[in-house]
């Protein structure tokens, strides 16, 4: 037995590359397949290069043999439209779907917060929200852990180069996916999300203010610690997670003013919203991988 | 300059705009009032919504006094012969905002994008364009930031997906005359004849009414304004001031001047928080090429902070920012006074 979980990535786009990137590195996950729709795709020959087994007929190519390739986690990469299909074929086959679309069937899961909730309730299926929930929503569980946070906003902002076609296609399950995240696992009791794209050249590194309003006077101190103690959970695995200014108080209103860069896998620094993603998939699919190894897991057919 | 006969629809951005020099707290009282006298004038089409379109109320770009869903019901059943539109900015707002304000009885949909980013607008404007009757407007801000050609790709993927008008938008006020000509006319020889072409002035460098003539004489057929200028920065092209001018050229706006004139003066002006003109921060929006919603939070930050707002604004401008990124603001000066020792 190898002491690794086999693994595949739907949708060879950026964010699948990155993630084969990152995945290649890991101690516990074993990339194995690269699932595309375009048999032409850079993406495509460059996971078949790094000796992945491909496809460019959609998750149906990987079906008839992921079982025998000792398939056991998949990660979607692709949109929120195809999203469901894929998720249930794969389940079929046995395999626990880590969907970084915002299609959002699943739980949520941001690993500071809740991954390890998500891990021992052996969900099939987890959404890993957005990029902007990735980078956004440890901070408001660090407020709403201190005291009632009635409310949490999100301002995302990303460069242009690094906003894909999904992203621009999915603008609304963005918006929406996000604010749902603040709420369910950010713990404000409303919502609000909104993403923000700027074409400046070169391109700005990813940009998130964090707005909460508490219910009662914020306790300065204690959501200031709580603050920091968050952030250096996040630099775990985005070592480029850095608090620029904040938290600022104004009456109710605590603002954090963020800067995440990524680390340059495969796309350049400055987008960190989507290496914020890929890190934290692979940092769930991970824990998965350590459950599994140890035993205390077997993914079975939904 | 000839442009004798030719037929401009007139669009008053007085109660969407003029929410911003406003904070965002014009009542819903107000804004019957100002658009019922609006429909009696004669004004054709009318935006109502946040400053920051449809979903904006928000801490970032503030909590307007009452929801789009308050405000739009409450003027549209009010309308005699005017149409009401609403603004919508992907990112911000959603399509669920969007058939919330066609439930309400809008006529006209604006999404809004920064000028590249054209493609964010596709949910939206083809979902609008499917709606029986809706006029669906794509909306292209700061274009002075990007050429004409570069322009007419991002208007045409607008047209594509649906939009039967497209406008060009100066948000922050810093075109003159030839850069809109320029703009306008090769949109008007390239986009299909029958697609609409609008243009949208901020008024930061006084250059509001020339823009808007040079935008109709290159083949603009849609004009925003508001009435007394009610809108961010320096205010939008004003309305009464351009409609005077309009018939002075024999242009046909169908709006009465007088009535205008008298709402401005009467409705407009003593509503107005601040008076709304160029003054020192709203010409360097312009100078320095800046949203124009950016005024009253730069000033906020730089009295929090002690620093200037003109600094503040000139920085914005250079680091290329764009409209929707108010919250860059406090943390930019923060930055800067830390930097200079102010705090």
């Amino acid at each position: 037995m190898s002491n690794k979980v086999k693994a595949a990535i739907i949708g060879p786009g950026n964010i699948g590359t990155d993630l084969l990137m990152k995945a290649m590195r890991s101690e516990v996950i074993e990339p194995v397949w690269m699932v595309g729709v375009v048999a032409d795709s850079p993406g495509l020959a460059r996971a078949a290069e790094m000796g992945l087994k491909t496809t460019a007929d959609g998750v149906d190519g990987m079906l008839p043999t992921m079982k025998e390739d000792g398939v056991q986690i998949c990660f979607d990469a692709t949109s929120a439209y195809v999203h469901e299909e894929n998720s249930r074929k794969v389940n079929e086959q046995g395999a626990v779907m880590i969907d970084l679309t915002p299609a959002a069937i699943g739980p949520f899961c941001v690993p500071p917060v809740n991954l390890a909730d998500a891990v021992a309730k052996q969900a099939m299926n987890v959404n890993m929200v957005t990029c902007g929930g990735q980078a956004t929503i440890p901070l408001v569980a660090a407020v709403s852990r201190v005291q009632d946070v009635s409310y949490g906003e999100i301002v995302a902002t990303v460069s242009s180069k690094s906003a894909g076609p999904g992203t621009r296609k999915n603008i609304d399950e963005f918006t929406r996916t996000t604010a749902k995240g603040i709420e369910m696992v950010g713990g404000a009791h409303n919502g609000k999300a909104i993403i923000i794209i700027n074409p400046a050249e070169p391109p700005l590194i990813m940009r998130d203010t964090v707005h909460c309003l508490t219910h009662d006077d914020p306790d300065q101190e204690a959501i200031t610690q709580s603050i920091h103690d968050m952030i250096a959970e996040v630099q775990k695995y985005v070592p480029g997670y850095k608090l620029k200014n904040g938290p600022v108080f104004d009456g109710k209103r605590v603002s954090i003013y963020m800067e995440v860069e990524g680390l340059g896998d495969f796309l350049p620094k400055y987008a960190g919203n989507l290496d914020i993603m890929t890190a934290a998939a692979l940092r769930t699919a991970e824990m998965y991988a350590e459950e599994i190894l140890a035993g205390k897991f077997s993914p079975v057919a939904a | 300059m000839d442009l004798k006969g030719k037929k401009v629809t007139i669009h008053d951005m007085c109660l969407r705009d003029g929410m911003h020099p406003k904070r965002h707290q014009i009542t819903v009282e107000q804004m019957v009032s100002i658009a019922t006298a609006m429909d009696d004038a004669g004004i054709p089409l009318i935006e109502v919504t946040h400053g920051d379109g449809l979903g904006g109320a928000s801490v970032n770009y503030g909590f307007p006094a009452a929801s789009d869903e308050d405000y739009l019901s409450a003027v549209c059943k009010e309308m005699k012969n005017a149409r009401v539109s609403a603004l919508l900015l992907p990112g911000i707002g959603t399509v669920d905002h969007l058939k919330m304000a066609v439930d309400c009885g809008i006529s006209t949909i604006r999404v809004a994008t920064h000028c590249t980013e054209a493609d964010v607008s596709e949910q939206h404007i083809k979902m609008a364009a499917k709606i029986d009757g809706l006029d669906t407007v794509g909306f292209l801000m700061m274009a002075h930031m990007i050429g004409p050609e570069e322009l007419l790709a991002q208007l045409k993927l607008m047209e594509d997906y649906g939009a039967n008008c497209v406008y060009i938008t100066d948000s922050a006020g810093y075109m003159l005359p030839d850069d809109v000509s320029a703009r306008v006319s090769l949109a008007r020889q390239e986009l299909n004849p029958d697609t609409e072409i609008g243009f949208h002035g901020h008024h930061n460098l006084a250059m509001g009414i020339a823009n808007s003539l040079a935008a109709v004489e290159a083949g603009a057929n849609r004009i925003d304004g508001s009435l007394a200028g009610l809108g961010a920065g320096a205010g939008n092209t004003p309305l009464e001031i351009f409609i005077a001018v309009c018939d002075r050229m024999g242009v046909e706006t169908g709006v009465d001047l007088f009535k205008a004139m008298d709402i401005a003066e009467e409705q407009i002006v003593p509503m107005m928080e601040h008076m709304v003109r160029v003054d020192r921060d709203s010409l360097t929006l312009g100078y320095a090429g800046v949203y124009s919603s950016f005024l009253l939070f730069a000033k906020r930050s730089a009295e929090k902070y002690n620093l200037s707002s003109r600094d503040i604004l000139v920085e914005l401008g250079r680091r290329r920012t764009v409209g929707g990124q108010e919250d860059m603001i406090e943390d930019l000066a923060l930055d800067m006074a830390k930097e200079r020792g102010t705090i």
